[in-house]
């Protein structure tokens, strides 16, 4: 980054080089993604399955769907885009675009931030979509519903950032999923308990302002921090393959 | 300085020093720990409210206490370990996770055994509770991670780095549940106040925290040593410290 040797352009062009490399990046691992659309159905599936089972083992009543709703949703969501992790990095990985990824001129924590937001794009943003429905499945009152989108969707992001540091430590791993999970999980438990309690309390009519801000807050950490940890985890994971 | 800084990183300086070192952590830990947990056991004045039940905080306060000073100095050798790359520092994360991870489930168990009589119940979703129960997670996490990888330097950094995010993360964990459900009372001991209960009760307390610090600091020499006789088995000090009759 600071060798400024005499071939480099400074200045402007750099930083233009930088998001035009992001966007290389981003749009690759879209469209890749959807020439190969079973990655991209099957979490939203394994979420729609999930909150299914909810009502089959736990209870059908209104009221304890009412209750209940908001968590089951985000356990939900917060399963399927742990599930969906692995493929965040394996594909450039076994194929060796992630080694020209690290060997980019441009800083790799950028190109790993372009990378989760792609995979946001591809996971949380259908799964918000998708919230709605399940949400009136789950007898949640208009209200309560669009609170719970918002929350999913400021706190997907966080879910894609963070898991991006795990998928990249267990990169080169045989079983890497139960060992994502266990690491992961204990992480995203802030995200979800400010997740499940701003739609409650929008559930009692009170002010969730407070909450939302704070669930920015997580966002904005997530976005300038998670970026350096998953980077150097993915230059861990490349020197020992 | 330097010098100390190179001499820390050379397995041989330190496996000499720890040897020196380990009787005296080991004795004076027993002996605080031991004089602690039978004066608060025995002599300490009974509460005037829990009886004799309050007892076990002289095991489960130390205990609470190391489960999560452990993991602050895990994160502070895990950062040495990525910014100087020094091999001591990843001995240490891999020697005291496993400490750790015993520790913190003690507190819990010992917390349990106390709620009992006290609350009314063996666990309940506190704020406390679960985030020693998601501490408990990560230590496992770090441990998982670190037997999982062959290679000794990649594997050493990784720990490191899932260390590192996770003392982030302690803070904001604490808070969230916190704010979200609290019943367990505020910490006992606060470096800013005087301990609200009489000296007979609080200075036991504090020889068995001190005591049983030295009594980890005496396991982990012995656990880090362990561990650099495994890691330098092909040098040829260890070959002539284990050789029989061998002396160092």
């Amino acid at each position: 980054m600071n060798s400024e040797g005499p071939n480099r352009p400074a200045g402007r062009r750099d930083s233009a080089g930088i998001l035009a490399a992001m966007k290389a990046v981003m749009l690759g691992d879209l469209k890749s993604s959807f020439r190969q659309p079973r990655d991209l159905v099957n979490p939203l599936l394994f979420f729609v399955l999930v909150v299914m089972l909810f009502p089959l083992g736990v209870s059908p009543e209104v009221a304890f769907l009412q209750q209940a709703g908001a968590g089951i949703l985000w356990v939900a969501a917060l399963l399927s885009v742990l599930l969906s992790l692995d493929h965040l990095f394996r594909h450039d990985f076994d194929d060796g675009t992630l080694e020209q990824l690290v060997l980019q001129p441009q800083p790799l924590f950028l190109l790993v931030l372009a990378k989760s937001m792609a995979h946001w794009v591809l996971t949380g943003l259908p799964l918000v979509l998708l919230t709605p429905l399940l949400g009136v499945m789950v007898h949640l009152e208009g209200n309560s519903i669009a609170v719970l989108c918002l929350t999913l969707l400021i706190g997907t992001p966080v879910l894609s950032l963070i898991g991006a540091i795990g998928a990249a430590l267990t990169l080169g791993l045989r079983s890497a999923g139960v060992l994502l999970s266990l690491m992961i999980i204990p992480l995203y438990i802030p995200v979800l308990i400010f997740g499940t309690g701003t739609v409650m309390a929008a559930g009692e009519a009170a002010p969730v302002t407070g909450q939302l801000a704070l669930m920015g807050a997580f966002l904005v950490l997530a976005l300038t921090l998670a970026p350096f940890a998953s980077a150097a985890a993915l230059r861990i994971s490349l020197s020992n393959a | 300085m330097w010098q100390l800084f190179h001499k820390l990183g050379s397995p041989k300086w330190f496996y000499g020093i720890a040897s020196r070192l380990m009787p005296w952590l080991l004795w004076t830990g027993v002996a605080l720990f031991m004089a602690g947990i039978i004066w608060g056991l025995a002599f300490a004045p009974p509460d005037y409210l829990q009886g004799n039940s309050y007892r076990i905080i002289f095991i489960h306060v130390p205990s609470a206490f190391l489960a999560q000073s452990v993991y602050i100095m895990m994160a502070v050798a895990a950062l040495v370990t990525l910014v100087w790359r020094m091999k001591l520092a990843d001995v240490f994360v891999k020697s005291a996770a496993p400490v750790g991870a015993l520790l913190t489930f003690l507190a819990l168990f010992t917390g349990a055994v106390w709620g009992k009589p006290t609350w009314g119940t063996w666990w309940i979703w506190d704020a406390r509770l679960t985030s020693m129960l998601i501490l408990l997670f990560l230590y496992f996490g770090a441990i998982a991670l670190g037997s999982a990888i062959a290679d000794e330097k990649s594997s050493a950094r990784a720990v490191a780095v899932l260390v590192l995010v996770g003392v982030v993360n302690i803070p904001i964990i604490k808070y969230s549940v916190e704010w979200w459900n609290t019943l367990h009372q505020p910490a006992t001991f606060k470096l800013t106040e005087k301990p609200s209960m009489p000296a007979d009760m609080w200075v036991p307390l504090l020889m068995a925290v001190l005591g049983l610090y030295l009594l980890f600091g005496w396991l982990a020499c012995l656990r880090m040593q362990t561990e650099i006789l495994v890691r330098e088995g092909r040098t040829r000090w260890v070959k002539e410290l284990v050789r029989p009759g061998g002396n160092a």
